[in-house]
C-alpha cells in the first residue's frame, strides 16, 4: 500500500505492507535508526517518536496508520547542527548511561514539556511513567527535563 | 514481532466501516486506536484477515453535554477524555479512570471505544462506565440501538456487539456532584490493575464497579444495596466480591484479590462520602 508520511520535515513516499509497523518503517525502510526497539510490547517507550506533534509509540502503530501524518524522530530535533535544549539538559544532567532508552525519553519529555510546561518533580516522574530506563538513571533524567522546563 | 498478513481499508464514516466490515463477515476486525488490537496480532494470538481502520472518523471523536448526561464519540481518546473540562465538571471519576489508562503514549492513541469494545475485565473504562450506569449506542447494518452498559458484557473478551456492529457513543449521566473515588491496585505506575475499584456515592444512594474481579467487569450491586439500606461503609465493603470470580494468575490468587477488593472498595466509599 502506498504511504505518503512527513517524517522530520521531509516528505516521504513509499509502497509498505499493511502489517509492516511504524517503527520497522522508521528503522527499516528509511534507515533512521535512532528510534530503538525495546521491549516490542508498547512498555518500555524506547520506540517514543511523535506523531502530528504527539509522543506516541511507534512499535504499536502500523506505518499504514500514519499516512497523511507528519513524523518527528530524534534526528528530526536539531535544527542546524545545534541540538535541541531537552538534548543539551540531558547531555548537561548526566541523563543517560548506555543510551538506549535516550531517544525515547527525549522525545517523551519533549511531549510532556508541550502539555505541561513547568512540571513539578513528581509530575516529571509521572509524565515520564511510559519510558523504561534499564540502567535505572533516573534521577538524572528527571534533573534534565527539570532543567530543560528551566526549573533549575 | 510482526502481525500476520492481512488487508487494510480506511474507513472515513461509521456507515462505511459497517458495509466494509459486513462485507468481509467475521474476519474483519476493526480498529481503532490500535492498543489492544496491534498487540493481541503481533503475539498472534489475533489473526484477523482484514482491518477496517476506524482511527480517521472524525465526526467519532467528541464530548457533547447532552442535558442529563454527557455524549462521547467512541473514537474519542482518553487523552481528551482526562483533560476535558466538560468530563472533570460533570464526570470527574471518568476522567480520573482515563487518566490511569497506561502512559501518556498509550492515552494519545487507545479510545474510549475501544477500551469498551474490547471488554477486557482488566480495563479500567469498562468498570467506571459500568458503575456510572452508562449506555452504550452501537450501529449496524440496520441501524441504531442502545444497550445498557449493565447488559454488554458477556464473557472474557466477549460483549453483546455483533461482528457488523460498531460502537459509536458513550452516555454518561452526569454525576450531580456525587461523591466518588477511583482505586486502582497495580506494582508499578503504568501497569494493569491487579484490583481496581470505580465508586460514587451519594446520601444513602452508592454506584460501585469492580476491575479484573472476574471475566467480565463487575457491577458490585451488593454494596450498592447495602449503602441503600443504611449499612455502615465497612459492612458493605464486606461484601465486595458477592458478585465476583476472580481469577489467581501471577500477580495475585483469587482470595488475595477477594481481600483486595474489600479494602478498596472501603477505602473508595470512604474517599467518596467525605
Ligand atoms: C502498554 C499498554 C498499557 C495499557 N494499560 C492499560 C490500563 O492500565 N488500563 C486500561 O484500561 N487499558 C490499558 N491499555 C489498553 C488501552 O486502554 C487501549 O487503548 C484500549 O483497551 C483499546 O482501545 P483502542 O482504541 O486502542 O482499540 P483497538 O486496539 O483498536 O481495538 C480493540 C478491540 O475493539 C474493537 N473495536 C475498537 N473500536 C471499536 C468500535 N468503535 N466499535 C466496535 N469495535 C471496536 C476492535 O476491533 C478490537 O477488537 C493499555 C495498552 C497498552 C498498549
Ligand atoms: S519498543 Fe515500543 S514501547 Fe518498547
Ligand atoms: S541509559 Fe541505559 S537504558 Fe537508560
Amino acid at each position: 500500500m502506498k504511504v505518503s508520511i512527513t517524517v522530520n520535515g521531509k516528505k516521504q513516499e513509499s509502497d509498505v505492507e499493511p502489517r509492516t509497523l511504524l517503527v520497522h518503517y522508521i528503522r527499516e525502510t528509511l534507515g533512521l535508526t535512532g528510534t530503538n526497539v525495546g521491549c516490542d510490547t508498547s512498555s518500555c517507550g524506547a520506540c517514543t517518536i511523535h506523531l502530528d506533534g504527539e509522543a506516541v509509540k511507534s512499535c504499536t502503530i502500523l506505518a499504514v496508520q500514519a499516512d497523511g501524518t507528519s513524523l518527528t524522530t530524534i534526528e528530526g530535533l536539531a535544527k542546524d547542527g545545534v541540538m535541541h535544549p531537552m538534548q543539551t539538559a540531558f547531555m548537561e544532567n548526566h541523563g543517560l548511561q548506555c543510551g538506549y532508552c535516550t531517544p525515547g525519553m527525549v522525545m517523551a519529555a519533549i511531549g510532556l514539556l508541550k502539555e505541561n510546561p513547568k512540571p513539578t518533580e513528581d509530575e516529571v516522574r509521572m509524565g515520564l511513567e511510559g519510558n523504561l530506563c534499564r540502567c535505572t538513571g533516573y534521577h538524572n533524567i528527571v534533573k534534565s527535563v527539570l532543567a530543560a522546563a528551566g526549573a533549575k | 514481532m510482526i502481525p500476520a498478513a492481512f488487508e487494510y481499508k480506511r474507513a472515513t464514516s461509521a456507515a462505511e466501516a459497517i458495509s466494509l466490515v459486513s462485507q468481509y463477515g467475521s474476519d474483519a476486525k476493526f480498529l481503532a486506536g490500535g492498543h489492544s488490537l496491534l498487540p493481541l496480532m503481533k503475539l498472534r494470538l489475533a489473526q484477523p484477515a482484514m482491518l477496517i481502520d476506524i482511527g480517521r472518523v472524525k465526526d467519532l471523536s467528541y464530548i457533547k453535554d447532552a442535558g442529563s448526561h454527557l455524549a462521547i464519540g467512541a473514537l474519542t481518546r482518553h487523552m481528551d477524555v482526562e483533560t476535558s473540562k466538560v468530563v472533570h465538571e460533570h464526570a470527574p471519576l471518568l476522567a480520573k479512570a482515563a487518566s490511569h489508562v497506561g502512559d501518556s503514549q498509550v492515552r494519545h492513541r487507545g479510545t474510549i471505544g475501544g477500551s469498551i469494545a474490547h471488554a477486557d475485565p482488566a480495563s479500567d473504562l469498562p468498570a467506571t462506565t459500568l458503575a456510572l450506569g452508562a449506555t452504550y449506542i452501537v450501529q449496524g447494518p440496520k441501524g441504531q440501538r442502545e444497550i445498557a452498559a449493565s447488559n454488554f458484557y458477556k464473557g472474557f473478551l466477549e460483549s453483546d456487539l455483533a461482528a457488523d456492529e460498531m460502537l459509536v457513543e458513550i452516555r454518561v449521566p452526569k454525576m450531580q456532584g456525587a461523591g466518588w473515588s477511583f482505586q486502582k491496585f497495580n506494582r508499578r505506575a503504568q501497569d494493569w490493575a491487579i484490583v481496581g475499584v470505580a465508586a460514587w456515592h451519594r446520601k444513602g444512594e452508592a454506584g460501585v464497579a469492580l476491575v479484573n474481579m472476574g471475566s467480565t467487569p463487575i457491577l458490585a450491586t451488593s454494596v450498592a444495596n447495602a449503602i441503600a439500606k443504611g449499612a455502615s461503609i465497612s459492612d458493605a465493603a464486606a461484601l465486595a466480591s458477592n458478585e465476583a470470580d476472580p481469577q489467581s494468575d501471577l500477580n495475585a490468587s483469587s482470595d488475595y484479590r477477594k481481600h483486595l477488593a474489600s479494602v478498596l472498595v472501603r477505602r473508595a466509599l470512604e474517599a467518596a462520602s467525605k
